[in-house]
This record gives structure tokens, C-alpha cells and sequence, in this order.
């Protein structure tokens, strides 16, 4: 019998949702308690610091896709990446994506080269929920995650509605197409198609500095995808396909591609995406054991990016494949669990910067043990270890621990601590800085990744929430600390001259420490009030200075108001939604010896960025909105240097601190068939 | 070819005998376990993991009932009643002592089946 179960296990492609729970059985629950269920949640259950957002959570902002769906969640920074591309950045405990493990069902998704855009190529309609872990995570997935891990689950097949249509337009004409097709084939088979399109038209310069403020583009993006379950066998398949392709162009407002590409004539940039996935998951729950399982995956995914920036070329093309075994099951009985397995990965990289060919293929193989225990009442605690080994990175051990402790009623106390190790990407993630008259070096040559060594961090946290009533209303605060210690860091250096980029192995010290105070209350009923202040303190030695982190606020202030109406005639609702973000003073990289019309200060203006929304739902099948972001009119003075001479020396898009692009507004609707 | 038909059900038959005298590793038992609220169900659960043997322990807040999975050749559906009687809580079979279940918290203390 033994034997079989391992053949099932090797012989099929093979998942099991990493949730622990059989997913068929809990799906009814589930569905059962959304109504009342908070859309931004942090989950009481979990051991981690982890925060769930529900789909109602994305329907608050215009949330075009995943990289935008964050604005209304405090612990993750959405900034603006370049003045260039429109492409929105997050950051988490201060630290930029790279930094965090990105996954998709629990597959990582952001990596490699799809570091610097990869968040836009996943469409907000498709997502069903997000979770956000601060910190130290599971091991399961992997050994690159330092500061945290962002999971998406999207839509399940035998969950969805037949027909789903979203169409939305914005003042920066930007337009966006989401269909989606659904089918039940049995009671265990479901079937869905997403078709996904999005494009702007016309060329828009708020700031008059002769450049776009957002790139032309169009993207499409497909995806099919099978899911399997059957609660009498136990057997759970998923089956995805996935194909999308995006284009930008931007850079000055004459320029024309046709015309003026590897000219100096006017300055112009484009960047095109192919990526091409295949996914499958197979899960099996053993029969009257619903706490043993054993789940296989594997992804195949294929992305090939071509690019220039003025003059600069940049392609890179990464073929990747990862695989995970996991099986879960008890010691004695379910207050003590564990997850054990293997994880396979394989990268080929062919990568052209300028003419240089920096082509290399990484592999990595590792195997996994977590255990968690649970007393079932108010303490549990999630011991993790892994060993791989990486052909770049050589033979290491991840040591993950969390603990979660109730010491009383709704109050909670969470401990975490963790080692994360990556290969940087110096080139795909800083793909910004190629935008700029700048000139990249690397001043190692000793090391295995573009002569660098691997990036390695410890991250501490703690993290207390509690939920009281306040004036008979319920309310919650929470305080999280959270550190991040590099032992070795690729340090990005932009203090050393505007007209330059040092990549170096760190030389000393550099620590991340983030500290977030939160207090949420329900005003009165159906009026919600979300606030937090966050603060950060990260540190690098550089070589010519000890320095703050550029483009970081150390002060930011959150708000979020939301108001709903009661539900009255079969779902006729409306929904008003308003967001604040207070952003301190930011460092800026050293811009000192440009002409002085292209200096920067030391330091950014603080400033104020607001949002908002409203939905009127007609029926359960119907809504529409309207929004706003950036209400306010803020704009960065200067977001491109030397924007007058763009073969100059003193030419840099990649300083932006604020919007780029003022006051946007937007509409849209969405409609569901059942 | 009958015949080999014949002697194969015969030895199909032959080993599920002793198979099914052999006892259940992962037997299920569900049954009525009577509470009120989120403590309770703590203090069921925890009872039931008392018992060694005991797998898995759920106790369902609105059905009353209790599913469990445990290991037969270490103990059996009545020591988990038992247990959880011990600590204050009736089951269809076997109930609690007056004195403990006085002593329950106040929001535990559920209506009793005569």
C-alpha cells in the first residue's frame, strides 16, 4: 500500500493546496461566512503575521491589475517605479519586491526577469483573494523570500459564475476589456477561459517636460484553466495555460518608432513581453484521513522581454521550470502537524545588455520539513528547515521559526525569525536605471551572479494586535516591528554621481527596521475607518557614505474610509470609498554635480496623495463605478533630469518620489451572468 | 477458467476475513456532544487529544457533534466520551458529573438532556 501511494505520488503531477484543509470540503464553509467576513483580515487562525484580502477588497480602487492592488492595504507601499513605463512598485518592511517571494497558488510567478513588470501581467479580475505574510514565512515554497510572501488565488473554476464582463476607461485613456468564461463539464470538472485586454490610445504630457507621462501599451492575456475535484476519491487537479503579451512605448512626445529607433534624433523606449505558462497541480487526501495528503506541482513558464531605452538595448528571456512535491500528515494527532517534501527549479537566462551577452543557467534542487504545533487553544508554533542546493548559490540551510501566543481575550502576540538567500538580478530588477545617462559597474568580479555574491538576510519580527470595543463600537489596534539584517547585500549605489550605478558585494552594515502602528474602527454601522503610521529606518554603508535608503519615506501616514449602505431590493447598494497616503521626506540620490537646473535637493517635499470611489450595484449581477486617484493633483517638479537634453549626461527618469501623472478619474462597470 | 475465477473470490474471501477482525487505524465516529460556545468547543477538542489514540477532533458549534478519527488497537469511541464527561461535558452515552459541570464557565453552561 506504502509503495503504491509513493508511485501515485511520483508518477502524477501533483498538488495539494498548500491550506492544510481538503479544498472541496471547505468550499461550502467558506462560501458561507463571506457575508460576513471583513474584506481586509487579519487572519486570527494562521501562525504568521499574515493578512487576507478578499476580491470585495479590490473592487475598492481601480485595481487593474495585481501590482495596483495594494493601495488600500497598509502593510504593502505601492510607489511609482520610473517617470517613464507607469509601472507601480511595492514594497514591504521597506524593502523592494525582489526582496519578497511572489506566488501564484502558491507557484512563484515574480522572479527573474519578470521582476520589474511582472505585477501588471496578472489582471485584478482574475484574482479571488490575496495573502500577506510580514516576515519570515513557510518554507514550503522556498529559501528567496526575506521579507515576506505574497500569495494570489485566483478565481477557482468550480466556484465561478458563467459569464463575467468588466469594462473601464480612464481620463489618461487607458482602457481595459475582462471577459470571462466559465463551464461546469461535470459535478467534479470545471472550466474556465479569461480573456484579459487593455490599451491607451493617446499620448498625454501633464507636466509639459516633452515627454509621456504613461506609455502607450497594449496587452493581452489569456489563460484557461481546468480544475478537478472529486470529495469521494480525494483527487484534486488543477490544469492551467496562460498566454500574455504586452507592449509600451513612451519616451518623447515626437518620437516615433518607426522613424527614430538608434537615432539621437528623439529619445524613445519600448518594451515588449511574450510569456508563455503551463501549470499543473494534482492533490490526493488520503480516504478517512482527511489530515494526510500529498500534492504535486509543476510549472513551466517562458518569458521573453525585448527592450530599449534611448540608445541602451536590454532583452533577457528566462525559461524556467519548478517543481514541488509536498506530502502533509500528523504525529500522533492534528495538534501536531508537519509538511515535508522537495522542490526542484531551472533557469535559463539569455540576457543581452548593450551587446553583452550575460546568458547563465541556474538550477537549484532542496527538500523541505515543517512542523507545526497547535495546542488547539491559545499557542502554536511553526518549526521550518530546508537544505538545497543551487549551482550559484553552493549548499545552504533555511532555518524558519513562528509562533503565535493569545496571553488573552482577542489579543494576540506573533514572533518571527528567518533566513532568506537570492541570486539578484541586478540588471532586471535596477531595469529602471537604463532609462538614464547613467553608467552601470560592477565593482566585484569574485563572485558567481555578474561577479556578485548571493544576497543573504535574517529578519526578525514581532507583531501584538487586539481587538477591544470601543464606545460600544469594535475596534482593533495592532504595532508590528519587523528587522532586516543583511549579512551579504548587492547594494545598488546612486550616491557615488548622477552619471553612474555601483553594484557591490555590502561592505559593512545594512539593516532594514519597520514599524507599523495600526487602529481600524467601525464608526457606526456600515462606516469603516482604517489608519496606520509606519516608520522606517534602513541604513546602508556605502562607499562613500553611511546613508538612509533613497526613494524611502521614513514617515508615512495611511488612511482609508469606506461607507456602504444598507443592501435594500435584491443587492441595490451603494459604496464609497476614500484613501489617504501622507508620504514624509525622502532621501534622493546624489544629483550634485548635474547643472543646477538638474540638482535635486538632499531631500523630497513631503506630500499628500488621495483616492477614491464609488460603486452603485443596480443587482447581485450589476454594479458600476466612478473614481478618482490622486484627487489632490500632486505631481513630482522634475520627474525626468535633463529632459531637455536626453543624449546628455545629465538624462535620469529613474528619480521619482511622488506621481508622475496628476488627477485621474475613471469609470467602469461590471456585469455577471449566472 | 471458472474454476480459476472460483479460487480467486475463495482467496479474496480467505484474506478479507482476518482483515476485518484486524482493527481500524483510522476508524470515524461522529456523535452528540453537548456545549454552547467557542470554549467549549476548545475544551471538547481538548479533551478528545487527551485520549491517546485520537487523531483528529472537530466539534461543529451548531450541530453539537463531534467527529473524530481514531486508532483502534489504541483505544476505543467510549474512553473519548468518557474524557470528555471528565471535564464537564455530556455525550449521548455518557454524562457529566453535576459537580463538574457546576463548576463550567458561566456562557458554557448548556442546557442539559434529561
Amino acid at each position: 500500500m506504502k509503495k503504491n501511494v509513493l508511485l501515485f505520488g511520483w508518477c502524477f503531477t501533483f498538488y495539494y493546496g498548500f491550506a492544510q484543509e481538503p479544498v472541496k470540503q471547505d468550499t461550502l464553509q467558506t462560501v458561507q461566512v463571506e457575508a460576513s467576513r471583513k474584506s481586509l483580515k487579519k487572519s486570527s487562525n494562521l501562525t504568521s503575521n499574515t493578512t487576507v484580502m478578499s476580491s470585495k477588497e479590490l473592487l475598492k480602487a481601480a485595481c487593474c491589475n495585481l501590482a495596483e492592488s495594494f493601495e488600500t492595504n497598509p502593510s504593502i507601499d505601492v510607489n511609482f517605479a520610473d517617470a517613464l513605463t507607469g509601472t507601480k512598485q511595492i514594497k514591504m518592511l521597506g524593502l523592494t519586491s525582489p526582496y519578497l517571494m511572489i506566488t501564484e497558488e502558491n507557484i512563484p510567478i515574480v522572479r527573474g526577469a519578470s521582476q520589474a513588470y511582472g505585477l501588471s501581467f496578472t489582471p485584478g479580475t482574475w484574482v479571488e483573494s490575496i495573502q500577506v505574510t510580514k516576515g519570515a514565512g513557510s518554507v514550503v515554497n522556498g529559501y528567496e523570500s526575506i521579507s515576506g510572501q505574497i500569495n494570489t488565488e485566483l478565481i477557482k473554476p468550480l466556484n465561478d459564475v458563467p459569464v463575467f464582463v468588466n469594462a473601464y476607461g480612464s481620463t489618461d485613456s487607458r482602457f481595459e476589456l475582462n471577459t470571462h468564461f466559465n463551464k461546469k463539464v461535470s459535478d467534479d470538472w470545471a472550466t474556465s477561459l479569461y480573456v484579459h485586454g487593455n490599451t491607451r490610445v493617446s499620448k498625454n504630457d501633464m507636466n509639459d517636460d516633452g515627454f509621456l507621462d504613461n506609455p502607450l501599451g497594449q496587452q493581452i492575456n489569456l489563460i484557461n484553466r481546468w480544475q478537478y475535484a472529486c470529495a469521494e476519491t480525494g483527487w484534486i487537479t488543477f490544469l492551467s495555460l496562460r498566454y500574455m503579451n504586452d507592449k509600451k512605448q513612451t519616451g518623447q512626445l515626437d518620437y516615433d518608432r518607426t522613424l527614430h529607433k538608434g537615432s539621437t534624433q528623439f529619445w524613445g523606449s519600448e518594451v515588449n513581453t511574450e510569456r508563455f505558462d503551463l501549470t499543473s497541480k494534482v492533490g490526493y487526501v488520503f480516504k478517512d484521513m482527511p489530515f494526510q495528503s500529498i500534492g504535486f506541482q509543476n510549472a513551466f513558464s517562458s518569458h521573453n522581454q525585448d527592450s530599449y531605452f534611448g540608445l541602451r538595448t536590454y532583452n533577457i528571456k528566462q525559461q524556467s521550470y519548478y517543481s514541488n512535491l509536498i506530502f502533509n500528515s500528523i504525529i500522533s494527532n492534528t495538534m501536531h502537524k508537519f509538511a515535508t517534501g522537495m522542490n526542484f527549479t531551472y533557469d535559463a537566462y539569455s540576457e543581452v545588455i548593450s551587446q553583452n551577452d550575460l546568458g547563465r543557467i541556474d538550477n537549484s534542487v532542496g527538500t523541505f520539513f515543517e512542523y507545526t504545533y497547535d495546542n488547539t487553544d491559545n499557542f502554536s508554533l511553526v518549526l521550518g528547515g530546508r537544505i538545497d542546493y543551487h549551482n550559484r548559490l553552493g549548499v545552504f540551510v533555511t532555518p524558519r521559526i513562528f509562533a503565535k501566543y493569545l496571553p488573552w481575550e482577542k489579543g494576540v502576540v506573533r514572533v518571527s525569525l528567518g533566513r532568506g538567500k537570492r541570486a539578484a538580478n541586478i540588471f532586471a530588477e535596477n531595469q529602471s536605471l537604463l532609462a538614464s545617462s547613467r553608467d552601470f559597474s560592477v565593482l566585484d568580479s569574485s563572485g558567481k551572479i555578474y561577479g556578485l555574491d548571493p544576497e543573504i538576510a535574517w529578519n526578525y519580527g514581532f507583531s501584538f494586535s487586539q481587538q477591544f470595543k470601543l464606545l460600544g463600537k469594535s475596534a482593533d489596534i495592532g504595532l508590528d516591528f519587523y528587522r532586516t539584517d543583511f549579512q551579504n547585500q548587492v547594494v545598488v549605489d546612486l550616491y557615488a554621481g548622477p552619471q553612474q550605478v555601483l553594484f557591490y558585494n555590502l561592505r559593512g552594515k545594512s539593516y532594514a527596521n519597520s514599524l507599523q502602528l495600526d487602529f481600524n474602527l467601525e464608526i457606526i454601522k456600515h462606516l469603516n475607518l482604517r489608519t496606520a503610521y509606519k516608520y522606517y529606518d534602513i541604513r546602508t554603508d556605502y562607499l562613500s557614505t553611511t546613508a538612509e535608503r533613497p526613494l524611502q519615506a521614513k514617515h508615512r501616514f495611511f488612511a482609508n474610509l469606506e461607507y456602504a449602505t444598507h443592501i435594500v431590493d435584491k443587492g441595490k447598494q451603494w459604496k464609497f470609498d476614500y484613501t489617504f497616503n501622507w508620504l514624509g521626506k525622502q532621501a534622493l540620490p546624489n544629483t550634485q554635480s548635474n547643472a543646477p537646473e538638474n540638482q535635486l535637493g538632499k531631500y523630497s517635499p513631503a506630500f499628500l496623495v488621495m483616492n477614491t470611489q464609488i460603486t452603485r450595484t443596480f443587482s447581485s449581477n450589476f454594479e458600476m463605478y466612478i473614481g478618482g486617484e490622486n484627487i489632490g493633483n500632486y505631481r513630482q517638479d522634475k520627474a525626468i533630469l535633463g529632459s531637455d537634453n536626453p543624449f546628455g549626461s545629465n538624462f535620469d527618469t529613474s528619480i521619482v518620489y511622488a506621481p508622475v501623472f496628476g488627477q485621474m478619474f475613471y469609470a467602469g462597470l461590471r456585469y455577471k451572468i449566472r | 477458467m471458472k474454476n480459476i475465477i472460483m479460487v480467486l473470490c475463495l482467496i479474496g474471501f480467505g484474506i478479507s476475513m482476518p482483515a476485518q477482525e484486524k482493527k481500524n487505524k483510522n476508524a470515524k465516529y461522529t456523535f452528540e456532544v453537548n456545549g454552547n460556545c467557542e470554549q467549549c468547543k476548545k475544551r471538547i477538542e481538548k479533551a478528545a487529544f487527551s485520549v491517546a489514540g485520537v487523531k483528529s477532533a472537530i466539534w461543529n458549534l451548531e450541530s453539537h457533534e463531534l467527529s473524530v478519527i481514531l486508532n483502534e488497537e489504541k483505544t476505543s469511541v467510549v474512553e473519548v466520551k468518557k474524557a470528555i464527561a471528565k471535564v464537564g461535558h455530556d455525550t449521548d452515552e455518557i454524562k457529566a458529573e453535576d459537580a463538574v459541570y457546576e463548576k463550567l464557565h458561566s456562557c458554557c453552561l448548556y442546557e442539559r438532556k434529561p
